[in-house]
């Protein structure tokens, strides 16, 4: 039985981006794909007021959209600030306590937009 | 395997006093600009999560959201918050931008220095431009 788990674990840094990479652009596409259709809508005749703008986010599907995108920008921030505080801020403790922050801000964040996009 | 488990060397050539002294090619610009400007976004979530509740939860919450930028809040006078938005306006372009030139890249193996400079400067020049146009219509 191999001997290289636990503490023994041999960490050697290679194939752990691969995920993050991808998800990047995954969820980036989405949210480009999103501010197209928001922008292609507003640009659509009539006039900008609260009737056409609330219009937009009230349809189903655009809500579905809408809720897809919170979940990519919470997943996009989160490996973007990583990185960040990955390359600049080299003393553990800090750096942790930087992660948390991140985390418990992206959390918080995205489920302020999640409640007010379903009480539409 | 051994080797890998040593301590790994650092090499961090530039201080950040010599920061304003470096000369970073275009493509470094809207590197380190695709940097600030996703951080700009992550600290001001809060603030674009705010206009986004008040700008579509009801009429009420609407007129609030206009007064914002025509008498503004609390202390702050409403060219502030217009400022702001035009801070995020620019962030958002920008990382937006320079984002679809990554994909783009990724996509089509666009690896010549030529095609790398020539993309950091449109990326530069179109998330300004687009920035001073909306800039406009935000402040006149």
């Amino acid at each position: 039985m191999a001997d290289n788990f636990g503490s023994r674990r041999i960490v050697v840094g290679a194939h752990y981006g691969l995920r993050d990479w991808l998800s990047q652009r995954v969820t980036a596409a989405l949210m480009a794909l999103f501010t197209l259709v928001v922008v292609v809508q507003v640009l659509l005749p009539g006039e900008m007021g609260y009737d056409k703008w609330a219009g937009i986010f009230s349809r189903q599907w655009m809500k579905v959209l809408t809720f897809v995108v919170i979940v990519s920008l919470l997943w996009h921030a989160w490996v973007g600030m990583r990185d960040v505080w990955m390359d600049y801020v080299k003393p553990v403790v800090v750096r942790l306590v930087l992660q948390v922050f991140t985390i418990v801000w992206l959390v918080g964040c995205a489920g302020w937009a999640i409640q007010v996009l379903w009480r539409l | 395997m051994a080797d890998t488990l040593r301590q790994r060397p650092v090499y961090r050539n530039i201080h950040i006093t010599q920061i304003a002294s470096y000369r970073l090619p275009l493509a470094g610009i809207v590197s380190i600009l695709h940097r600030v400007s996703g951080v700009l976004l992550f600290l001001l979530m809060p603030f674009i999560i705010w206009l986004f509740d008040t700008s579509v939860t009801s009429e009420i919450s609407y007129g609030q959201f206009t007064s914002v930028f025509k008498a503004g809040a609390a202390f702050l006078p409403g060219w502030f918050f217009k400022l702001v938005a035009l801070a995020l306006v620019w962030a958002y372009l920008h990382h937006f931008i320079a984002g679809v030139r990554h994909l783009w890249m990724d996509a089509t193996h666009a690896v010549t220095l030529e095609f790398g400079r020539m993309s950091a400067l449109v990326t530069l020049a179109l998330s300004v431009l687009l920035t001073l146009v909306l800039g406009y219509s935000l402040f006149f």
